[in-house]
């Protein structure tokens, strides 16, 4: 099975909108890339247009929320991680308002339209923000236990999820998920593959063929970016030979650094992390990126062996 | 050249690489084409033979999505071939989905809105500061007049006299979400515009005449910037895709090209 991300949040939000009425949707011009025309249909009171406004997006969400609202701010990743960063910053964050910033299309989802419209620094920036929760959901089982903490949490989080379906990593009703802290899609001894978002679909087939040749891999969907799962980390980091990191994002400041940084400091370890470039990505849609970059299951099981 | 024959074959060319990549903003390019015809073919001092020529106009696409407008004409013009145009969106090509100035004729990177009138600020304040005679053109869209970044510009245009700059808003009064005025209001836009300072022409916005002394009359204005508000239809030039706003990135049928094709044929034999 797969589905949309976006898909999910926006059918969650349908439901939750009827008997929370202090849930609100915001979209700049991005209703219909957010899958939220039905939403808007159903709580046309419950749904703020501003337009072609990140900035505005961000800071309305904020006002809405510090008058007892539950904003959750949809607008492409790439726009609002940067444009309306220092809303982020400091209406969010620093004014500590509980308003959730769905970032969609994110990553290298839009493909071919290129750099302006990708996100792939928004780990570093977003999770540089003192206060601001990163999340990178991997399946749409997934997705659907964040947004169940989202509606009734107090903090304010940033979350990235991509523009296309995505394959299940978990079979449904199969997620074994406790909030931050990561999940184990597969136990291993030999080596741990730590993923986010996307990308873990890609992590656990590359498990399964490496698996298929006699060798034990971990696969942990770090899905929580910050706060980190440490702990899982840590003990992949003591009880498999290496960590290899996989992120749709830049080398710079993204899950394979804050993995380095922890391990270099608690339990040294060797860390290979797949990344995007530090770079303009080449042209291409985001399965033509994944695979030049060495991102896909067969650019891991590539990696993994060279650290086998 | 007949301008409004050319911005004919433009639009065949336009709506024939969208179907043949598979991708792009084909409402916003047939209801710009008129206006890039006009400053291509006939305003701007521009050419192949000119990208490093300190003296020559500079143009900026503000709303960057609508780059297979500006590449169809950047190619029938000679900054690269048609042929090399065909890898557009493809796999390894050069040529993505906005605009970006590792190819020829291209000044600047957009495609996130709200960036390129302040970039043509500070084009038209260096040829004052420099005593050049270029002057540069942008095109913004009316939805990208949401952002508060343009209205930042619209107040530095005037406050520096900087009546070397044009600047179009491609007022098609189409967003993705539906009308500008349901989404963000934009009208009166002239009355807004001229808030701030500017000099505004107000014009039928794919009548190559009206764009064409518009522009002339710009030229001719001393002391402030000028905007050209350019009342446009979004899919001008197909029927079946005007005023739609679902045909902000809808990819047409090889039938729908067809169709598009006879229709702008026709159109073309009755001028
Ligand atoms: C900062 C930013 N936010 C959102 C987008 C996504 N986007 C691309 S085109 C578009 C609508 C533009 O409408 P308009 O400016 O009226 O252009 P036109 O009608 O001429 O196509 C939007 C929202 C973007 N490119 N940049
Ligand atoms: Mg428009």
């Amino acid at each position: 099975m797969s589905k949309a991300i976006k898909k999910v949040i926006a059918e969650f939000l349908s439901e939750e909108a009827k008997v929370n009425k202090d849930i609100v949707v915001l979209c700049s011009d991005s209703r219909g890339s957010g899958a939220l025309d039905p939403y808007a249909e159903e709580h046309s009171g419950q749904f703020v247009e501003v337009g072609i406004a990140e900035q505005n997006l961000v800071g309305i969400s904020a006002g809405l929320a510090s008058a007892g609202k539950r904003p959750f701010a949809v607008s492409p990743a790439s726009f609002l991680s940067t444009r309306s960063m220092e809303q982020a910053k400091v209406d969010v964050a620093y004014s500590h308002t509980n308003v959730k910033l769905i970032g969609i299309s994110g990553g290298v989802s839009y493909g071919a339209l290129g750099m302006t419209h990708h996100s792939a620094t928004d780990i570093a920036t977003m999770g540089s923000i003192p206060g601001l929760r990163v999340y990178f959901p991997s399946d749409q089982y997934l997705a659907e236990a964040l947004m169940k903490e989202f509606v009734s949490d107090s903090e304010p989080a940033y979350i990235r999820i991509g523009r296309n379906a995505v394959e299940d990593v978990y079979a449904d009703g199969k997620l074994d998920f406790t909030m931050d802290k990561a999940v184990t899609v597969q136990d291993g001894t030999e080596l741990t593959i730590i993923a986010c978002g996307e990308l873990v679909y890609e992590a656990k087939k590359a498990a399964e063929t490496l698996a298929a040749e006699g060798k034990s891999v971990r696969v942990l969907d770090m899905y929580c970016l910050k706060p980190l799962d440490t702990e899982a980390v840590l003990k992949a980091a003591k009880e498999t030979k290496a960590i290899l990191t996989v992120e749709e994002h830049s080398p710079y400041g993204g899950l394979g650094a804050m993995v380095a940084q922890l391990t270099a400091a608690e339990y040294p370890t060797k860390v290979r992390s797949l990344t995007l470039p530090d770079a303009p990505v080449v042209t291409g849609n985001s399965a033509d990126i994944f695979h030049h970059y060495g991102l896909d299951a067969e650019g891991i099981v590539k990696a993994a062996k060279e650290l086998l | 050249m007949d301008l409004r024959a050319k911005a004919i074959d433009i639009r065949k060319d336009i709506v024939t690489l969208i179907h043949h990549a598979g991708t792009g903003h084909i409402g916003g390019d047939l209801s710009v084409t008129d206006i890039l015809v006009d400053l291509y073919y006939k305003q701007m001092n521009v050419g192949p033979d000119k990208v490093d020529d300190p003296d020559r106009d500079r143009f900026v696409l503000s709303k960057g999505h609508c780059v297979e407008a500006l590449y169809t004409i950047l190619a029938d013009k000679g900054f690269f071939s048609k042929e090399e145009l065909q890898s557009y969106s493809q796999y390894l090509s050069k040529f993505i989905g906005h605009p970006n100035n590792k190819i020829a004729g291209i000044e600047v990177n957009s495609g996130s809105l709200g960036h390129g009138l302040s970039i043509a600020i500070g084009m038209a304040l260096a040829a004052k500061m420099d005593n050049r005679p270029y002057r540069t053109y942008v095109v913004l869209g009316d939805g990208e007049c949401d952002e508060g970044s343009v209205w930042e510009g619209a107040m530095a245009g005037p406050q520096y006299g900087l009546d070397n700059l044009t600047v179009f808003v491609d007022r098609n009064r189409l967003q993705i979400s539906g009308t500008t005025e349901d989404v963000m209001a934009q009208d009166s836009a002239e009355a807004r515009w001229a808030s701030f300072g500017w000099n505004v022409l107000s014009i039928p916005g794919n009548d190559m005449d009206a764009i064409d002394a518009a522009v002339d009359l710009a030229k001719r204005t001393k002391g402030k910037p000028t905007v050209i508000i350019a009342n446009t239809t979004k899919g001008c030039g197909v029927s079946f895709m005007e005023n739609q706003a679902g045909w902000h990135h809808k990819v047409p049928t090889a039938d729908q090209v067809a169709a598009a094709i006879q229709e702008l044929d026709e159109r073309k034999a009755a001028l």
